[in-house]
């Protein structure tokens, strides 16, 4: 067993990896003409699966690597321990210097960079919720920290963000809810310089898509199960080589299931929608799609489904906090210097009462947020203060897109400022489901 | 490391709170709602009781003069302190979760106790101990701007000779003495008003008629003439000297300390409302589920999820206010953020409740009528939404008060 880190190791951990990072000094973001090979795959045509590694099946039958539960401090606090500000302070920097400058380019892309995503791999996202035991960083649960930093990066372009998000939903999965043959085939990649593009896929396309009832099934058979069913906001489903996808398993309700790209039937298709762009959202199309018994992700309980639908809520409504961070800095700096009538438009009540109520609303839609990580990571019951925080992430935010607009008005509607991008994106946060998790 | 739930050591008596809340304030609730202006006796056997259990510590140093900040106390200590600020927060919640109006009733406990522990000196802290003190701002000509004051204070000897009309004097009738804001010299502006506690046993101070109001109606709200009132001097409170750089500061300083009692107040009286309407709809067959998309559940059901999440949000700004102030941190504008939130969505949470509740919630049968009535002042009294929303954008914006008025 490994030796626990003492508070701040594991942000030391972190900027080890940093510091050791073969591409911390060519940060530069994929060119437009950089991309081309890449286009062709892209606006509605259909192709296989990704096929890029054989996952090497491990035995395992011992028990699973589990995360410990972070203790009760009893006291009402809302500093971040030292370890979470050094962690958030480095992907803040790397948000707003590599992030929110490539993020006209990468929405373009309909993809994020691989540089980008090579880069926030090396930071060590995907291993905050890998237990050290398993090359991961951490042996506690860490629902703040993985607040936190979605928050951060959604600070410098959400699309961005959910793209470099998506293999750690995927190893946290594994890592919360994994069997221990699970854990040992796939967490070590996951730990590895390669990190497996993947992506956790729940939604499905439909009005009033509930993941307590999904229309994507598993039927048992000899060889283990049969999927069949479409499955919608796949984040890059064309590069991903591995997926957990909810399903419905005949007579026992929803589920988490393992699916590696290359299994025939599966056929992906580029989904592009009205933001997110850079996250290449795409549909996972199955068609008598032939998994083992053993792909059930742990023991499939109901109670792990429900974690994981509220943990990626979670998530959704960090993500929420940080775009919306992005829209109130840059309106407030926007109003001051735009005259109109003789004066700065930040004169006007009409005008600063709807930058109040921008203020306002983040700050308690934050609060709520962090209550509900702060509860996850306790082993507290956080179903309440989840629903709570997805209300307030869904309905705020998307005032706050709606107003940073506004606020610029025409100027606001085209694109040489952002606040329309944020617009888009903002609108995602309370619709999605999966796809993201802390 | 963050943690939002309620401190450890104050669980026991925010429970204790409760009891005593549900015991004297609740259960008397309805009877002094329709009996407006007469005392509810029942409070003076608690008023006891809360002061007993002040001196005895249990109540965490919770009340109105738990505003005050100590500079000595924990001053560069590192430890995350949950301190009086916070105790009094919780403790009003649970008060107003039973009757905002009797909370505002209690014997000493008013919002000029919370004023003289906010700006008093040592001196005068002592002095003051044990009086129940109202605090009277308003006068006819002004609500918000209260640099428009025209109550006179004029030095004469050892005493200064005050004049003028004020309202909305929150429990002015039952209080012992009144926190007074008056002005030394109207030429000089907001520098020159100043606060004097005026004790009721003064010659010249009157109460001169009661308010009949939309809620909150077991409170006392007097019109009170002042009338050649002869102050002592030393019952000026804070500073006596005329500091223009200073301006308002000082008196102001009162207000980020009592947002964050009114937010609470707000959050009290509109959980009140939640619970008992939760319990309706589940009568009627209503079910609220948590992980369930709200797009797919009934209008009920989604509605109050969007009220306890706005309810939630309310809750937090006020405990982060609270929890700056215990750690001695600037909350001025996290008290203004709480005071907004919570003084908004306690109207429209309780108005909705009626709303949701029919007839059946319209009627004097239940108390959700009288918390709709009630909530109504919570985002008028302390500074109404739109001072807060004033305070907040000034100071996000970085804008005088002659850039944004």
């Amino acid at each position: 067993m490994a030796t626990r880190r003492d508070p701040m190791g594991l942000g030391l951990a972190v900027l080890n990896r940093i510091a050791s990072s073969p591409t911390i000094d060519k940060l530069k973001l994929r060119r437009t003409t950089e991309r081309a090979v890449y286009e062709g795959a892209k606006g509605g045509f259909r192709v296989a699966g990704a096929t890029t590694r054989a996952f090497k099946s491990a035995k395992g039958g011992g028990k699973p690597k589990r995360l410990a539960r972070t203790s009760d401090s009893g006291v009402f606090d809302l500093e971040p321990t030292e370890d979470q500000q050094m962690i958030v302070g480095v992907v803040k920097e790397f948000a707003a210097e590599v992030l929110r400058p490539g993020a006209i380019d990468a929405e373009a892309a309909d993809d994020t960079p691989k540089e980008v995503l090579t880069q926030t791999g090396e930071f060590g996202l995907t291993l905050l919720n890998i237990p050290e035991s398993l090359g991961g960083l951490s042996e506690d649960r860490s629902a703040i920290t993985g607040v936190l930093v979605a928050e951060a990066l959604a600070e410098g372009d959400m699309g961005q963000a959910v793209a470099c998000l998506a293999p750690a939903a995927v190893a946290t999965a594994i890592s919360l809810w994994g069997s221990d043959a699970q854990q040992q085939t796939y967490l070590p990649a996951f730990a590895g310089d390669d990190v497996p593009t993947s992506a956790l896929a729940v939604a499905e396309p439909r009005a009033l898509f509930d993941p307590f009832e999904l229309q994507t099934t598993a039927v048992r058979n000899d060889g283990g199960y049969v999927l069949n069913g479409v499955k919608s906001a796949v984040v890059r489903g064309q590069e991903a080589e591995l997926f957990v996808v909810a399903v419905d398993v005949e007579g026992s309700g929803p589920t988490l299931v393992l699916l590696e790209s290359s299994t025939p039937g599966v056929t992906i298709e580029a989904d592009p929608s009205m933001g997110l762009r850079a996250a290449g959202l795409s549909r996972l199309i199955l068609e008598d799609v032939q998994i083992p018994a053993e792909a059930v992700l742990g023991a499939g309980a109901a109670d792990d489904y429900r974690e994981c639908i509220r943990l990626s809520r979670l998530a959704w409504a960090g993500l929420a906090l940080g775009t919306a961070r992005a829209v109130l800095d840059y309106v407030s700096e926007y109003v001051k210097t735009r005259s109109a009538f003789g004066e700065p438009i930040a004169h006007r009540q009409a005008v600063a009462f709807m930058v109040a109520n921008i203020a306002i609303e983040l700050e308690g839609m934050r609060l709520v947020t962090l209550k509900a990580a702060s509860r996850a990571e306790q082993g507290l019951d956080f179903s309440r203060e989840v629903a709570l925080a997805r209300r307030l992430a869904s309905e705020y935010g998307m005032k706050i897109g709606t107003d940073g607009v506004q606020l610029l008005g025409g100027h606001g509607f085209v694109k040489e400022h952002p606040v329309e991008r944020w617009y888009r994106d903002l609108r995602a946060v309370g619709l999605m489901e999966g796809a993201v998790l802390v | 490391m963050i943690n939002l739930e309620t401190p450890r050591k104050f669980r026991p008596f925010v429970k204790q709170a409760h009891q005593v809340a549900e015991e004297f304030l609740r259960a008397n609730s309805r009877k002094y709602d329709r009996a407006e202006h007469a005392y509810p006796k029942e409070l003076d056997l608690l008023a006891s009781l809360v002061d007993g259990m002040g001196d005895s510590g249990q109540s965490a140093g919770a009340g109105a003069a738990g505003v005050r900040r100590d500079d000595d106390e924990a001053a560069g200590s590192k430890k995350v302190k949950n301190g009086t600020n916070m105790s009094s927060v919780l403790s009003i919640i649970e008060m107003c979760w039973a009757d905002v109006g009797l909370l505002l009733s209690m014997p000493r406990q008013g919002l000029g106790n919370s004023a003289i522990a906010s700006v008093a000196n040592e001196e005068q802290l002592e002095r003051f101990k044990g009086t129940w003190a109202s605090m009277a701002i308003t006068e006819p000509s002004f609500g918000s701007d209260s640099a428009a004051i025209t109550t006179t204070a004029v030095k004469d000897g050892d005493a200064y000779v005050l004049n003028g009309e004020k309202i909305f004097v929150t429990a002015g009738e039952r209080s012992d003495s009144v926190v007074v804001w008056a002005t030394l010299d109207k030429s000089l502006g907001r520098a020159a008003i100043k606060s004097f506690l005026v004790t009721k046993d003064l010659p010249g101070i009157r109460v001169e008629r009661l308010e009949h109001k939309l809620g909150i109606r077991s409170s006392d709200t007097a019109v009170i003439v002042l009338d050649n009132c002869r102050v002592p001097a030393e019952n000026l409170l804070g500073n006596p000297e005329i500091d223009t750089k200073q301006g308002f500061a000082g008196a102001m300083a009162t207000f980020d300390n009592t947002r964050p009692l009114v937010a609470g107040m707000a959050v009290g009286c509109a959980r009140a409302a939640l619970e008992d309407t939760r319990t309706l709809l589940e009568e009627a067959g209503v079910v609220i589920d948590y992980d369930r998309p709200v797009q797919s559940q009934s209008y009920a059901a989604a509605t109050f999820i969007a009220m306890e999440a706005d309810w939630e949000a309310a809750l937090l700004l006020t405990l982060e206010a609270a929890w700056l102030a215990d750690n001695r941190k600037p909350n001025s504008m996290q008290a203004s953020m709480a005071k907004a939130k919570a003084g908004r969505v306690g109207n429209d949470i309780t108005l909705r409740c009626v709303e949701l509740a029919g007839t059946l919630g319209y009627s004097e049968n239940e108390l959700i009528e009288k918390w709709s009535r009630d909530s109504k002042i919570l985002d008028i009294f302390e500074g109404t939404q739109q001072i807060q929303q004033l305070i907040i954008a000034r100071r996000l914006l970085n804008l005088t008060s002659s850039e944004l008025r």
